[in-house]
């Protein structure tokens, strides 16, 4: 009896762990930023789009790097549905359960494990010298090839989720529209896609989640301006790279309002997240 | 769900064939290119990093600019490698580990324990959300914490207090899942054997999802080993080897990032990422080969 309540006190001790993390990261964050809310208010801080750090008329604004972030992921996920989507298709549905669709996962998975700097050396010397040579953007830095790099990165977890979203979908089902004679094509976008689409929105919103806070590979790659960006190729920073960025020199009124801008991100991907799981909780 | 005309009456079977097999060409052609980036990525590091891999390059800490740029301007490789980064990696992998798996071993079996229980679906979803922070973020708060509140200055200790939060919630979920595979027949002959409930933990559960466990901590490992930007704000990096956690250190990733911004050490990029890419894939391999013995 007496062991029994030990362990079991020790096991909810525990718990408050996760408790007391969330408490202690929510209050040092805010305690960290309100020198930043105080000084130019919440939602002066939140839309102004000034970011100037020269002593005297220092003022910092969360805009441009609120407009990189998203600018950016949504760029990464209209590039990765397809190759995504199509990835899952190979492997969960043409080639299900065949050793060509392990091979393609394992790949896939590999894609997972690169680190993200990583990922950032590789866009520098490949990809930025491909993009520079379209003319677009002088030395190929920019949203475009942060967004791609981002795009490949979020790759294996919107594969994993639709694999596992696509292989749901009942036999019985394609099976009676193939007797109707629908070719395989007609099977995927009017049976697996309507049965799979809450699951699958709920993939690509988790994999939205991951873009937001990517930071080594976009500080590398997105040219570092602070600005609201101004087309596909325009430089620009997100709320994540501004932080890398910025931090070696901060403190005072800098150091406060990148720990706002952490905080912003912190709340932003919580709430993504939140969304995702609760769709993908609804589903299953 | 809604039912849907797949057929039109007259026959256009012929475009429908045509369209079907365009639209898989489409799907194998885009599902090849999904695949290139990590084929190119492996190709690339192998190509140009190779040519530094030597024993130097394992025993011997970072070269100055100098070195390394004479050694360039001679055509030679660049002596020196990353030893302070991979004692830096391993000291702060190593103490995170402590943090966060009996904590995390813990906290798993609670909610093993308490499966439907409001309280435990809270700590489930608080976890899942903690899974998403950014690892940025994660380093503001152990600069938060650590850097300004502990160690009064950058240190590894911060660092492995970024990288503890980054593995928690892996294990954590990995614990869970563990635990429910077990058959609750197990458990249950122990309890009817009066074995205390301690002991069914410890001598019952734990050894019987063991592979299940070690997979979830080798995988939580594998993840944190590239990361790079909380360490940026929690450790700064080393130019020695050091083993004082409330001290500076480095990190391989550290290194890389170090290298990249150094253009006379352009060559170290190359072996120390393909260095890391092989640690974190080689972990991530033996991770799979004991979750696959055990399923």
């Amino acid at each position: 009896m007496g062991s029994e309540k030990i362990i079991k006190n020790l096991l909810k001790a525990s718990s408050v762990i996760i408790l007391l993390i969330f408490a202690g990261m929510a209050y040092s964050m805010i305690k960290g930023a309100i020198p930043a809310f105080k000084e130019f208010g919440l939602f002066g801080f939140i839309f102004s789009t000034d970011w100037n750090p020269t002593e005297g008329k220092e003022s910092y604004g969360a805009m441009p790097f609120i407009a990189g972030t998203v600018i950016t992921s949504l760029l990464a996920l209209i590039i990765c549905f397809p190759l995504a989507f199509s990835t899952s298709l190979f492997i969960s549905e043409y080639y299900r359960k065949t050793r060509i669709a392990t091979i393609l996962s394992t790949l896939v998975d590999l894609l997972a494990g690169v680190p993200s700097i990583v990922y950032g050396l590789w866009g520098f010397y490949t990809i930025r010298p491909l993009i520079a040579e379209l003319g677009y953007s002088g030395q190929g830095y920019g949203i475009f090839t942060s967004g791609l790099i981002l795009a490949i990165m979020i790759i294996p977890y919107a594969t994993s989720i639709s694999n596992e979203i696509i292989s749901m979908v009942p036999t019985e089902l394609k099976e009676a529209a193939y007797s109707l004679g629908a070719t395989r094509m007609e099977v995927i976008f009017s049976v697996i896609l309507p049965s799979a689409r809450s699951g699958l929105v709920a993939g690509y919103i988790l994999a939205l989640g991951r873009a937001l806070g990517e930071t080594m590979a976009v500080t590398m790659l997105i040219g570092n301006a602070n600005i609201i960006p101004t087309g596909l190729f325009s430089p620009g920073n997100t709320m994540a790279s501004v932080i890398a960025n910025q931090f070696g020199e901060a403190d005072g009124l800098k150091l406060s309002s990148l720990i706002a801008i952490g905080l912003l991100l912190f709340a932003v991907t919580a709430i993504v997240n939140a969304i995702g799981k609760v769709i993908i909780r609804k589903y299953a | 769900m809604e039912t849907k005309v797949l057929i039109d009456e007259k026959d256009n079977s012929n475009w429908r064939e045509l369209k079907n097999k365009l639209f898989f060409g489409t799907v194998v052609v885009l599902a090849t290119l999904t695949i290139s980036p990590i084929l190119l990525i492996v190709y690339e590091l192998l190509v140009k990093g190779l040519k530094q891999i030597n024993f130097d390059f394992f025993l011997k800490v970072a070269p100055d600019t100098f070195q390394a740029m004479t050694a360039v301007r001679n055509g030679e490789i660049i002596p020196g490698g990353i030893a302070n980064g991979i004692t830096g990696t391993l000291l702060m992998v190593v103490v995170a580990s402590l943090i966060a798996i009996p904590i995390s071993l813990l906290i798993g079996i609670f909610l093993y324990e308490n499966q439907g229980k409001k309280y435990a679906n809270l700590i489930r979803s608080l976890t899942d959300i903690l899974q998403g922070v950014p690892s940025v973020v994660l380093g503001l708060i152990a600069y938060i914490w650590i850097v300004q509140g502990v160690t009064k200055g950058f240190s590894a200790l911060a660092g492995s207090v970024a990288l503890a939060i980054m593995m928690l919630p892996l294990i954590i979920r990995s614990t869970e899942e563990t635990m429910k595979m077990i058959p609750i027949s197990i458990k249950e002959a122990g309890a009817a054997l009066g074995v205390p409930y301690h002991k069914i933990i410890l001598k019952v559960m734990i050894p019987s999802g063991f592979s299940g466990l070690m997979t979830g901590i080798l995988l939580s490992i594998s993840r944190v080993l590239g990361e790079t930007a909380p360490l940026m704000l929690t450790t700064l990096g080393s130019t020695t080897v050091n083993f004082n956690i409330t001290k500076p250190t480095s990190a391989v990733p550290l290194q890389i990032w170090e290298f990249y911004n150094n253009p006379n050490m352009i060559d170290l990029v190359w072996s120390s990422s393909l260095f890391l890419m092989a640690f974190v894939l080689t972990l991530n391999i033996i991770a799979k080969r004991i979750s696959m013995r055990f399923s």
